[in-house]
């Protein structure tokens, strides 16, 4: 006999980041999520894929507590979303689908209100570097509202990352942005990845989920329909036929090439 | 962070939302002032014969100017709080480790600082065309604590729009009504010349018994049951409005 008998075998004996389990939520007669059921490790990038209307964003707002399931539970790092409530909220950071930034404050004061809020030592300190790192630094003591879109979102993601959560969740982080400030955030992605923090993040863009995630799954009418590496995802394909041609340059690396500053 | 360090945070933010749109406190002051010029200047002399021999007619109307103040002051109030909804702020920061209900109670504290300070310049105004009065600490504590009570019964009225609101000018809408209640009570002229059913309304409505009371404690007079008929109002309003609006905030965000 196994004295360690609490373990389930096959299961290690770290929760998983994100443990999704046969999670359902309707809306009136609108059933948008029809049993899903999904395990994040812990450092990965991970990508919900899906179409406009799939139910990206009441999963991660059922994972962060904002909303609540029909049926079904989440645990974050082992505390159960619903119950755990307090201690969810210590290890997670919402990135949501529309930039939740104070549009009456500067950039830096945003960041030094969450930094505050969050009790981190040197909120100033913090702020300062965020704004460098996601490239603000000039529109740092200007109004949010006077931002584009894309330095807003920039801002948005910077705020969630203050206190170093241990999960992060990215409801289409690049949507919207240039190409620049789309590479800005995947590379801000893949550094938080490296230090070990968990990443769930929503796109409708495949070459995004390609580029980023570890593993990749797609939610299509209330089910997720697919769930892998992308080399698992490629094996669900009837096998290419192979050919030869030239590779073109794509249309975005022209746009990177002429867009890229001639000054560095 | 205690829950109380997180609230006087958030309550700094949003004061800075006042302070860097002034226009939101002269606005709120413009109105109330115009209406006391217009209701001391052309209408006071008529009022006034109506009225014993040697009444101010300044210090007379003030108590329904200052709840006029009030009263389209919240719907900035309603305002700010259906901002932060709309915009997600209220999201954001029900995902972080922070108590739950200090994003609404800097709301509240935000209101309260912000209509005080309304209502002070209105009072200075007043004084400047011939408010005076003769009201001992006391008196003065107790007007206000009235004026106090008024603004946090209206603050936790306005919660309820802006939770509820489908659009920023649906959410301040609830204030155009509570700025006319106090022309339909004693706070202009006495109810006893008004018209049977209005005299009536005006009477038995809320603004009639605080009216009254702010009056008293102003020139001196005995408060009586007024004052009791008047906190049982403020105080009733605010439970109620209080527990819709917590409600609302808890099913909201
Ligand atoms: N609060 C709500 N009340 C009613 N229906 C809702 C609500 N929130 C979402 N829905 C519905 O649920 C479905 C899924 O919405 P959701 O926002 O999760 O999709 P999504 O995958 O994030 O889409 P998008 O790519 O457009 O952001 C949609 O049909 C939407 O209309
Ligand atoms: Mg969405």
């Amino acid at each position: 006999m196994n004295a360690n008998t609490s373990t389930v075998a096959g299961t290690t004996d770290r929760p998983a980041a994100i443990a999704i389990d046969d999670l359902h939520k309707a809306f009136g007669a609108n059933q948008v999520l029809k049993g899903i059921d999904l395990k994040v490790h812990t450092g990965e990038i991970f990508a919900l894929l899906g179409s406009n209307g799939a139910g990206k964003t009441t999963t991660i707002n059922i994972c962060t507590g904002l909303l609540k399931p029909d049926r079904g539970r989440v645990a974050i790092c082992g505390f159960d979303v619903a119950r755990q409530a307090d201690q969810v909220r210590r290890v997670i950071s919402l990135t949501g689908q529309f930039a939740a930034v104070d549009d009456i404050l500067t950039g830096r004061e945003n960041l030094e209100l969450i930094a505050r809020l969050r009790s981190v030592t040197d909120p100033k300190a913090i702020a300062t570097a965020l704004l460098k790192r996601f490239d603000l630094e000039d529109a740092a003591d200007r109004r949010a509202s006077t931002y584009s879109g894309g330095m807003n979102r920039r801002l948005d993601i910077a705020m969630s990352l203050i206190g170093t959560p241990q999960v992060i969740f990215l409801d289409e982080p690049t949507t919207g942005l240039d190409p620049e400030s789309r590479l800005e955030v995947w590379r801000s992605v893949e550094e938080l990845a490296a230090g070990g923090t968990t990443i769930l993040l929503t796109t409708q863009y495949l070459d995004e989920a390609e580029r980023l995630a570890n593993r990749i799954a797609i939610l299509h009418q209330g089910v997720i329909i697919a769930c892998g590496t992308m080399a698992e995802l490629k094996e669900l394909l009837p096998q290419p036929k192979i050919e030869y041609v030239e590779k073109q340059p794509s249309l975005e690396d022209i746009f990177l090439a002429i867009t890229a500053k001639e000054a560095k | 962070m205690t829950a109380l360090s997180e609230m006087l945070v958030l309550t700094g933010r949003s004061m800075k939302h006042i302070l860097r749109s002034p226009d939101t406190i002269i606005t709120v002051c413009i109105m109330p002032i115009a209406m006391m010029l217009m209701f001391v200047y052309i209408f006071g002399g008529a009022i006034k014969s109506a009225l014993p021999a040697g009444t101010n007619y300044v210090t007379y109307q003030l108590p329904g100017i200052l709840l006029i103040t009030v009263a389209s002051g919240v719907a900035y109030t309603a305002l700010r709080v259906f901002t932060d909804r709309q915009k997600g702020i209220f999201s954001r920061l029900h995902t972080m480790p922070i108590s739950r209900g200090a994003a609404l109670w800097a709301h509240v504290i935000t209101s309260i600082v912000s209509n005080l300070v309304s209502v002070l310049v209105v009072i200075a105004v007043a004084l400047l065309i011939g408010f005076r009065s003769s009201a001992g600490p006391l008196a003065w504590l107790g007007i206000i604590g009235m004026v106090l009570l008024f603004t946090l019964a209206m603050t936790w009225l306005a919660v309820i729009p802006g939770l509820t609101a489908k659009s920023a000018e649906t959410a301040g809408a609830f204030s155009y009504p509570l700025i006319f209640l106090p022309f339909l009570s004693s706070a202009f002229a006495p109810t006893d010349t008004m018209p049977w059913a209005v005299r009536v309304f005006a009477e038995y409505q809320p603004v009639t018994p605080i009216v009254n009371s702010i009056r008293a404690l102003l020139t001196n007079q005995p408060v009586g049951s007024n004052l009791w008929v008047a906190l049982a109002w403020l105080i009733g309003i605010s439970i109620v409005t209080f527990c819709i609006a917590v409600r609302l905030y808890r099913k909201a965000v």
